[in-house]
């Protein structure tokens, strides 16, 4: 079990003739993840090192009973790349592309929310999702993340941020410790799927029997997941909050300061997931350790 | 990309938001010129993205020429709250009956638009949003939806704006949501929202921050980047398209991705340092990021030692070596490099880097981020 993907995620990549869909399409595809097409439209019929290319979504999916799209396309085209795909009947999208406007953001996930309900977005602006061994969608370094073990136990992680999601899995990896999925939510102001998404999922799946999770300074999906916690997660987590000693950014006018209520800080995210009984590490390699003393406990 | 008063003001013009007749002014002369032609009384504002402008001395109202040279002498040049004022802006004093408060943003918790609107705006409404939330009234708008005349004046009505304003204000609400999203902003504040006794509506008062991402498709923004008040480094760093935000202390920190930055600034503080600046050179980062950025914090005299912190997903281990090694090439760094690369490609970055016979004295790497911040802070600390 994973969540969200598996061994059988059959998956396109739109924009696979680009330099990012390439180099990352091949490394997902060499990882073992069954990308079984491309989409650039204008160069259908094409292929890239064995992949073929196709001009639209609905082609693409047609061929190949697709149902995972990896969108790797510049910001002024992702918007409609994730519509086109949501369309097409793909199920499960992973956008990485960095810098797509925030008011475009906030009309796509909503266009998704009210004509295509039963689909997922994960980002824009992550860097993916990878179930070790099984299927790894985006830009994660495959070779970094622990093999579940059979019996268990393993670990789920989710993360806000890229580069953090990867030490995450590399400080694991040091502890020897088996990873069931590990999720990238990329820290846009609209992302499709939040920390609560995933909390759900990880608590639901039998394969994961703990969980990371990595936030970091601004907005309030900390807080939310430490709610969320308190009332529905039973599996032992732990976690880190970056930006504690982060310069304080500019104020938003009065707007933000009401919004936020003195929400935000590091500090205020650390005590709610304490609240909420989860082990906060004030860095990534002590929240690894804290994570092995719960495996510890938990074999 | 935060906006001056003036510009804000400009900005919502554009859009349709009624605001005062008045024009910027950088010299005494100048201010006495648009003083005339808006029509005296004016007010002299201090253009300074700080809040408390008016109780620093900053707002004066002024009745003829005399006194705006006065009022404009004093206040251009003058220190609000680290902001020196080089700027004014000067437009005609308006008549206020009433004051009210509006914004757009977006709740990032909702997933949609908020309009936040209140009949009691004015310099205090913080203090309102703490003692009286139900003030303020919050209503959510779908960005698929958008908002209609008939919501707003809803809106307006339930924040108990009195009914001879009504219209003027729904108008102006849409006006302003139009701005906000088509003007792709991040922030679009009045306040105060004036009613005059005439019993017209407009914007005293412009709150504008913009989303740099949309930059692209608003060519109209590059004379505000002008304007923005940046340090010597952040210019350097801006014209490199490097995320940088200058500090005060002696390790440079480069990472990539803006959570491991933050997270290395944590790092290097809990082992006894501090750090000279965020910098994240962004995903795909290549050798000439690179070698922008180590020249950006080459620059910064305080430096001490200069901690890269690598974890390569999009950004590919041997692009980030090479960089460094083309850097060294070029600038004479002022402090050591102490180096921590993983993730993509690293194994190749790592022999790259060992291949170009670099002495340790000014390039060490390590194997974890840890122990790089502790050979990082004990160089910068002199031990």
């Amino acid at each position: 079990m994973a969540i969200f993907v598996n061994e059988n995620t059959k998956v396109i990549v739109q924009g696979l003739t680009g330099g990012q869909g390439k180099f990352h399409g091949l490394r997902n595809r060499a990882y073992g993840t069954k990308v079984v097409g491309g989409v650039t439209p204008g160069k259908g019929g094409q292929d890239v090192e064995g992949i073929p290319v196709f001009d639209s979504v609905g082609d693409a999916v047609k061929a190949t009973g697709a149902d995972a799209s990896f969108i790797a396309v510049p910001p002024k085209a992702a918007s409609a790349a994730i519509l086109e795909a949501a369309a097409a009947g793909v199920k499960f999208i992973v956008c990485i592309t960095e810098g797509i406007p925030a008011q475009d953001e906030a009309k796509t996930f909503n266009t998704l929310v009210r004509d295509y309900p039963g689909v997922r977005l994960l980002g824009p602006n992550c860097p993916g999702i990878i179930s070790p061994g099984k299927c790894n969608i985006g830009i994660t370094a495959g070779e970094i993340a622990e093999l579940p073990s059979a019996k268990g136990p393993n670990v789920g992680i989710v993360s806000r941020s890229g580069t953090l999601t990867y030490q995450a899995l590399y400080e694991l990896k040091q502890q020897g410790i088996g990873v069931s999925t590990c999720v990238g939510i990329g820290g846009d102001p609209v992302p499709g799927t939040s920390f609560v998404d995933c909390l759900a999922e990880f608590q639901r799946d039998p394969e994961t029997h703990a969980i990371i999770m990595i936030g970091e300074i601004g907005g309030s999906a900390e807080e939310e997941a430490a709610e969320f916690i308190k009332a529905n997660v039973t599996k032992p987590m732990s976690a880190y909050i970056a930006g504690v000693t982060a310069p304080a950014g500019k104020k938003m006018g009065h707007a933000g300061a009401i919004v936020s209520g003195g929400k935000g800080t590091a500090q205020g995210k650390m005590d709610a997931l304490r609240a909420a009984g989860v082990k906060v590490g004030l860095n990534p390699t002590e929240a690894g350790s804290l994570m092995a003393e719960i495996v510890k406990g938990l074999k | 990309m935060d906006l001056f008063e003036y510009q804000g003001k400009q900005y919502f013009a554009k859009f349709g938001i009624p605001v005062s007749a008045g024009g910027a002014a950088d010299t005494v002369d100048e201010a006495v010129k648009v003083a005339e032609s808006a029509k005296y009384p004016v007010v002299v504002k201090a253009q300074v993205q700080v809040g408390g402008r008016g109780k620093a001395g900053g707002i004066k109202l002024a009745n003829n020429a005399d006194e705006v040279r006065l009022h404009a002498g004093n206040i251009l040049g003058m220190d609000i709250k680290g902001h020196v004022v080089k700027r004014l802006w000067v437009e005609h004093a308006s008549d206020i009956d009433e004051e009210y408060y509006a914004s757009f943003t977006l709740d990032r918790a909702a997933k949609k638009h908020l309009l936040m609107l209140s009949a009691q705006g004015g310099v205090d409404i913080e203090e309102v949003a703490e003692k009286d939330p139900t003030a303020i009234v919050k209503l959510h708008i779908n960005p698929v939806e958008g908002l209609s005349e008939a919501t707003a004046k809803k809106a307006a009505t339930d924040a108990k704006i009195p009914a001879k304003a009504l219209d003027g204000v729904a108008k102006i609400l849409v006006s302003l949501y139009k701005c906000f999203t088509e003007g792709d902003c991040d922030l679009a504040e009045i306040n105060p929202l004036i009613l005059k006794p005439t019993g017209e509506v407009h914007a005293l008062d412009a709150k504008v921050s913009l989303d740099n991402n949309a930059a692209y498709r608003h060519p109209e923004w590059d004379e505000y980047r002008a304007t923005e008040e940046l340090d010597e480094r952040e210019q350097l760093a801006r014209e490199s398209d490097l995320q940088y935000i200058g500090l005060s202390g002696t390790v440079g920190i480069i990472a990539n991705g803006a959570g491991l930055a933050m997270s290395t600034l944590d790092v290097v503080n809990q082992v006894g340092g501090s750090a000279a600046n965020f910098l994240d050179i962004g995903g795909g980062a290549n050798a000439d990021q690179m070698a922008a950025a180590l020249g950006v914090i080459n620059f910064d005299k305080n430096v001490k030692s200069i901690f890269i912190n690598i974890f390569g997903g999009i950004t590919r281990g041997e692009e980030v070596a090479k960089g460094i090694v083309e850097a060294l090439s070029r600038v004479d760094l002022r402090a050591p490099i102490v180096i921590r690369l993983d993730g993509t490609n690293a194994e190749e970055g790592r022999e790259i880097l060992a291949k170009a016979g670099i002495p340790e004295s000014k390039l060490q790497s390590k194997p974890t981020m840890l122990e790089a911040a502790r050979a990082a802070v004990a160089i910068a600390n002199g031990k």
